[in-house]
Formats: structure tokens, C-alpha cells, sequence
């Protein structure tokens, strides 16, 4: 890339580009992260390991903003021995919802586990053991 | 309805308090009633670009703190009867700044004005997230430049998670307006260019104000280059600007005080 051209003196614009895509897709992913996620991290962790045993290195959470709609990707990794329920592919299961905007969405997906989180909160422990012998 | 517009953008030095007197300027002219709000205490300059320096006499503090009535502390601009500056407070400690006392002081200038505009001081700090919390519209001064770039997207990381609008899980409207900018060098390859800048912030174009000497003859009188030469580039580049603001859709152009082929047209609307 720094060859293409003896002529002229190198352009600096598309290494200046190169650096901050690089740059800002990290800081977007670790420090970038806000609150949101954080506590979306925390609620989706804590409905999921209600019924499988999960790492919290298991759930990743992740938002990337587009111009029109923003992403919100969840990653969960279930040991696939602990989910003999649901024909699960071997691969990490991965729910990617479409968010308008970045932070209108993000509620709606946390309310859903809340819902789950109260149907499940008279008896955790049995649903728990259901969940791993069915 | 009155709209609530914060200008900001992280890094200093971009643009943001010339971006702010020029765009008030411009909104004025077009006849709107327009307030502007210095957010940055201590370090007050809004008051200076737009010639107001001396006529300061009560500031957003001592209106937050009840000392002075907000008609006492506004300051009517002598060119542009509807426009009007309320000044930051140079000497007094910016913990003064509550947030209770600024939304007050923004509803109540919402009643009386079209545009309220919000000069955010730099960084990320209390007085950055003070002046966008209220904000119904923000614009995101950048440079083309790595250090600006970065920044912004810090900034617009804030706006969708430190406003009200976004508590509240509404959307705030961001716009990106690119200052400082030299279509030359951009063509050379010695700048990022304007699809580099839009591709990683991803929010919408407002505007290209072009690198102008304009800019500091202006802020050296005063005034804001909208009104002190008004045909300047930049002046023009601030204009549309502002029209776009108002919701016309007009195609964004990079104004050239020389006779070039670099006035040439971009066919990219601002959303």
C-alpha cells in the first residue's frame, strides 16, 4: 500500500481511517459499553443460568450502531450436554434482535426475561432440575 | 414547539463555540427567536465570538441560584434583535451548575424561544453532560481528524445514554456537522474525507463548513461570520446548515470562496 505510488507523496487519509475503525470497533466493544449492556449482561446471565449452568465468560452481549438501526447481539454458550431439551445446533446459540435507534430496544429484551424470571420465581430450584433432566 | 439543540463534540478547539454563534446567527436571520447558552463555566467564550463581552452582567449561575431573573441575565444581540445570549459564569465554581437548575432555566427559556442552543465546554465531563441532557437535537462537531473523530464517537456514545431523551428511551437526533475542512487536501488523500468521517460515526450529514480565514477575521471583530460576511464560504456552508435544521432538505455542498472545482456538488442529503 505505501508502494502505490512513487510519484506523488504517499496519502495519509486511508491509514488515519484503517487506524480508527480499528481503534473505535475496540473501545466501542470494552469501554464504549454502556450501562445498558452491562445490566443487560447481568439480567440475561442471571435468567439463563436459572436453567443451565453457564459461565459468565458464556454471555456476550454486544452493540453495534448502523445508521438506521443499531444491533444488539446476544451470545450464550451452553455446554451442549446441558441442553438435551431444545435441538440446539453445536454451535454457540446466537439471538440477534434489530434495535431502532440504540437504546429504545434494548428494554423490550430485557423485559422478556424478567417476564420468564417471574414465571419461574415460585419454584427456581425445580424448574432449574426439570430444565437439566428433560 | 421549541427545540432544544446541543452543540458539542468531545475534543476542544473544533468548531463548537464558532459552530453555535454562526448557526444562532443564521437560525435569527431566518426569523427565528433563538437563545444561546454558554454551558461553559469558567472558561466563558460564546460571550466574546459574539461581541457580547462587556454587556455581561448576571450569568446561568446566578440565574440557577435564584440571584438574577432570567430577563435581567439574557443579553439581546445589537444586530439580530431575535437573538440572545445567556453567558456562562467566568469566576464561579462549576458545582454551582444543578441539574434541577438548568432544566428549570430551559423550560422556561423553551416558552419564550424557537431554537434554545447549548455550547457544550469540551470533554466528557459534568458541564458536557449538563448541556446535552435536555437536548432534543444534537450536533457533533468534527475535524478530519483522528483525534476529533475519536472523540465523537465517544460524545455520541453520551447522547445515547446520558439524555433525557435517552433515559426515557426515546431517540435523541444526532447530526454530524464537519469543520475544518479542506476538500483539496481530502482529494489528495492528506485528510480523511467526508465518506471516511460519515462511515465510522454513522450519523447524519448537517454540514461541511470549509477551512476559511473568515472564520477568525470574524471571531477577531466579534461577530459571527454569518453576519460579519455573510457571502463568505463558511457563512454559506452555515446557512444551509441552519435550513437543514429547520427540516428543508437541501444537498449538502462544500462552499469555496475561490472559483474551484471544489464547490462541486456531493448528492448527499442530510436526514
Amino acid at each position: 500500500m505505501k508502494l502505490i505510488n512513487f510519484f506523488k507523496r504517499p496519502s495519509t487519509a486511508p491509514v488515519a481511517r484503517e487506524r480508527l475503525q480499528l481503534l473505535l470497533a475496540h473501545e466501542r466493544a470494552v469501554s464504549g459499553k454502556s450501562d445498558l449492556i452491562a445490566i443487560l449482561q447481568e439480567e440475561i446471565m442471571a435468567v439463563i443460568a436459572r436453567h443451565f449452568p453457564v459461565e459468565q465468560e458464556g454471555i456476550k452481549v454486544k452493540m453495534e450502531r448502523g445508521e438506521a438501526v443499531s444491533t444488539l447481539e446476544v451470545e450464550v454458550e451452553i455446554p451442549t450436554p446441558m441442553c438435551p431439551s431444545f435441538p440446539l445446533p453445536a454451535k454457540p446459540a446466537k439471538v440477534a434482535a434489530l434495535v431502532p435507534g440504540d437504546s429504545s430496544e434494548p428494554k423490550k429484551l430485557g423485559e422478556a426475561p424478567d417476564r420468564d424470571e417471574l414465571a419461574y420465581d415460585t419454584a427456581p430450584a425445580e424448574m432449574a432440575k426439570t430444565g437439566t433432566e428433560a | 414547539m421549541a427545540k432544544v439543540l446541543v452543540v458539542t463534540s468531545g475534543k476542544g478547539g473544533v468548531g463548537k463555540t464558532t459552530s453555535t454563534a454562526a448557526l444562532g446567527a443564521a437560525l435569527a436571520t431566518a426569523g427565528k427567536n433563538v437563545v444561546l447558552i454558554d454551558f461553559d463555566v469558567g472558561l466563558r467564550n460564546l460571550d466574546l465570538v459574539m461581541g457580547a463581552e462587556r454587556r455581561v452582567v448576571y450569568d446561568l449561575i446566578n440565574v440557577v441560584q435564584g440571584d438574577a431573573k432570567l430577563a435581567q441575565a439574557l443579553i439581546r444581540d445589537k444586530r439580530v434583535p431575535s437573538l440572545s445570549l445567556l453567558p456562562a459564569s467566568q469566576t464561579r465554581d462549576k458545582d454551582a451548575l444543578t441539574d434541577e437548575g438548568v432544566s428549570k432555566v430551559i423550560t422556561e427559556l423553551k416558552e419564550k424561544f424557537d431554537w434554545v442552543i447549548c455550547d457544550s465546554p469540551a470533554g466528557i465531563e459534568r458541564g458536557a453532560t449538563l448541556a446535552m441532557r435536555h437536548a432534543d437535537v444534537a450536533i457533533v462537531v468534527t475535524n478530519p481528524e483522528v483525534s476529533s473523530v475519536r472523540d465523537s464517537d465517544r460524545i455520541i456514545g453520551l447522547l445515547d445514554s446520558k439524555t433525557e431523551k435517552a433515559e426515557k428511551g426515546e431517540r435523541i437526533e444526532k447530526h454530524l456537522l464537519l469543520t475544518r475542512f479542506d476538500a483539496a487536501r481530502a482529494g489528495r488523500g492528506e485528510m480523511l474525507n467526508i465518506a471516511d468521517v460519515l462511515e465510522i460515526l454513522s450519523i447524519p450529514l448537517l454540514g461541511i463548513i470549509p477551512e476559511s480565514s473568515e472564520v477568525l477575521r470574524a471571531s477577531n471583530l466579534g461577530s459571527p461570520v454569518t453576519l460579519n460576511n455573510p457571502v463568505s464560504a463558511a457563512a454559506r456552508a452555515y446557512f444551509d446548515a441552519a435550513k437543514r435544521l429547520n427540516g428543508e432538505a437541501l444537498d449538502v455542498i462544500i462552499p469555496s470562496d475561490r472559483k474551484s472545482l471544489f464547490g462541486k456538488l456531493f448528492g448527499r442529503r442530510a436526514a
